[in-house]
């Protein structure tokens, strides 16, 4: 860990429960100021109430943690003069228009109403939601919501932006427009930290992640080094008779590497570090007289990174998720 | 995508002059953060101008059904019951209202902008005592019914013009320290409809046990000293007062006295609810 004064987060040790619930169990973050930092890990694992913890929403239980030099317990307004939340749920009034979003934020944040309503036209213009301004929120687009969603986060531009899930749910286009955001925030010097389910989106946008389950970090590093660790790929297998899934299973298992059943009866997935490994595994199941409907190498999912990485498939516990955003 | 009209795309050189420009203005004063959230809530009143139907025609009904069904058989005719029950269903209609305050909040936590709010470094209690300052808003229009509709069924105010608008405000004023108790139900209770029910359990015994519909000297005994010195009887007293042109000055200022120290109570309670929950 490098000197405090070159990192925007600086926690050690979070905890946080909700009546039985242990949603963050001790975690240890050092995001260095300047990057896009990305935490990654399954609905429930956390990530949203560390946010929250980073954020001033709620007091850790125990440890401790400095936002941009100071703590987010003793100095919470100071943290708040800062940075900016783009929560996982829209953090913006549906029953307001956008551009009434943005000048209510604005307001909130001192601008005369002037200087509010010139700022929100900026945004809207850039964030391509000027046609839409003057309709009710509730009215938009996933992907609208949004980029409105980030526009309300730098409405004053922040040291720091915890960007919760910013793609959750969008079309591809409009994940590729959060990402332009996110790109360009970082560029201006913002540091950024970026929860997501998406390796493809930390692979993506981060300089570092870390990886988080059941409210512990796992694993943490660049994304190369991530994904060294993992297998840099997936083989994916569909096969033409789905009894035969588990002979293939053994097969590639002997052959390239850690396997995964899909949800698809006759779908398969193996950790795959390399390509030659992948076509040797093809062979392997061809040799064995098995009938392959198709296959493809692509990126690990995040079920294989935590395979490669726990021993055990990114599960989402029922309740997890409904605690960390009812409370 | 190809055959429909595409929606606004991000133009990424706009946003980085947009993200460029970081100048952070001063914080603002509290009272015009609260304000500022004040005026939130009337932007949902001119989005959806029915949820003022609530306060509106409720009160109506109360004036024609007690003014009509009772007014004959409780004071000899309608005329003269109007008179000493008006000022009492103003009381009961504005008061009323104060439970949706509490409704609203509990439905506004549900919603993810409450959590931006709270990142927001902005005076704590702001967005609770703008909400608040908004519903006031509701509750002169609620009066305001009221004794616009009184005056066209022939209530005269004796206090003129001046009385019943100062009973009006009075009522407004008691009710805003009122609706601290329900923003504070509103943060405890799990959904808006047992904020609902818990609000009118309340305020129903609480409205019909005191001075509005009737004269206490014919209760027993027991029931009328509760009456005397139930604050909703206090209030009714002062508006009847006010509106007849002879404050009575105890009453008036026993009602602002339980206006101030329900604020008093309840602001730190329900800014420290609305942080924690």
């Amino acid at each position: 860990m490098t000197a405090g004064s070159t990192l925007a987060i600086e926690a050690t040790g979070l905890a946080k429960s909700f009546g039985d619930t242990r949603a963050v169990a001790g975690i240890d973050l050092a995001v260095p100021a300047g990057t896009i930092y990305g935490m990654l890990g399954p609905n429930g694992a956390g990530k949203t109430t560390t946010i929250r913890m980073l954020a001033t929403i709620v007091p850790p239980d125990a440890g401790s943690a400095r936002v941009l030099g100071h703590d987010v317990v003793a100095e919470g307004d100071a943290v708040r003069g800062l940075v900016s939340l783009t929560g996982q749920l829209a953090s913006v009034d549906e029953e307001l228009t956008g551009r009434e979003n943005l000048v209510l934020i604005g307001r909130l944040l001192g601008h005369r109403r002037a200087a509010a309503r010139a700022r929100a036209d900026e945004l809207l213009e850039a964030f391509g939601i000027a046609d839409a301004a003057g309709k009710l929120v509730k009215h938009y687009s996933g992907g609208m919501r949004r980029r409105l969603d980030i526009a309300a986060s730098i409405v004053v531009t922040p040291q720091l932006a915890f960007l919760d899930e910013p793609t959750t749910g969008l079309d591809p286009r409009s994940r590729g427009q959060v990402w332009e955001i996110v790109r360009a925030l970082v560029a201006e010097g913002t540091t950024v930290l970026l929860c997501t389910q998406y390796l493809e989106e930390a692979d993506q946008l981060a300089d570092g992640i870390v990886v988080i389950d059941h409210g512990r970090v796992i694993a943490e590093g660049t994304p190369g080094q991530l994904k060294a660790s993992v297998g840099t790929g997936a083989l994916h297998v569909r096969l033409l008779d789905p009894t035969q899934r588990a002979a293939a299973a053994r097969i590639l298992e002997a052959a390239v590497g850690s396997v995964v059943l899909e949800p698809d009866p006759a779908a398969l997935s193996a950790v795959c570090p390399d390509a030659g490994l992948a076509a040797l595994g093809v062979g392997e199941l061809g040799r064995a007289g098995l009938g392959i409907a198709e296959f493809s190498l692509g990126q690990p999912s995040l079920d294989e990174v935590f395979l490669g990485l726990t021993g055990h498939a990114a599960e989402e516990p029922p309740d997890a998720t409904r605690e960390e955003q009812a409370s | 995508m190809t055959a429909t009209t595409t929606p606004g795309t991000t133009d990424t050189a706009a946003v980085r002059r947009a993200i460029a420009s970081t100048a952070r203005p001063p914080r603002p004063r509290p009272l015009s953060t609260a304000l500022t959230f004040g005026w939130r809530g009337m932007l949902k009143v001119k989005h959806v101008p029915e949820q003022l139907i609530d306060v509106t025609i409720t009160p109506v009904l109360f004036v024609l059904m007690f003014t009509y069904l009772f007014g004959g058989a409780l004071a000899g005719s309608t005329g003269a019951y109007l008179q000493y029950v008006l000022p009492g269903i103003l009381v009961m209609s504005v008061v009323f209202t104060t439970v949706y305050s509490g409704v609203a909040l509990n439905t506004d936590l549900t919603k993810g902008v409450v959590d931006r709010f709270r990142s927001l470094p902005i005076w704590r209690p702001a967005p609770l005592l703008g909400a608040l300052l908004g519903d006031s808003v509701r509750y002169v229009v609620a009066g305001t019914v009221i004794l616009v509709l009184g005056v066209v069924l022939g209530y005269r105010p004796e206090g003129g013009v001046v009385g019943a608008l100062l009973a009006l405000g009075l009522v407004v004023v008691f009710s805003f320290g009122l609706s601290w108790v329900y923003s504070a139900l509103g943060l405890v209770l799990r959904s808006p409809s047992a904020v609902l029910n818990g609000g009118f359990m309340v305020l129903f015994p609480l409205t019909f046990m005191s001075n509005v519909f009737v004269d206490p000297a014919t209760l027993p005994g027991p029931l009328q000293a509760f009456v005397d010195v139930n604050p909703i009887s206090v209030l009714a007293t002062a508006s009847r007062s006010l509106m007849a042109g002879t404050p009575d000055g105890t009453a008036i200022a026993v009602s602002l006295a339980v206006a101030a120290a329900l604020t008093a109570v309840f602001l730190p309670v329900t800014t420290r609810l609305y942080r924690s929950r």
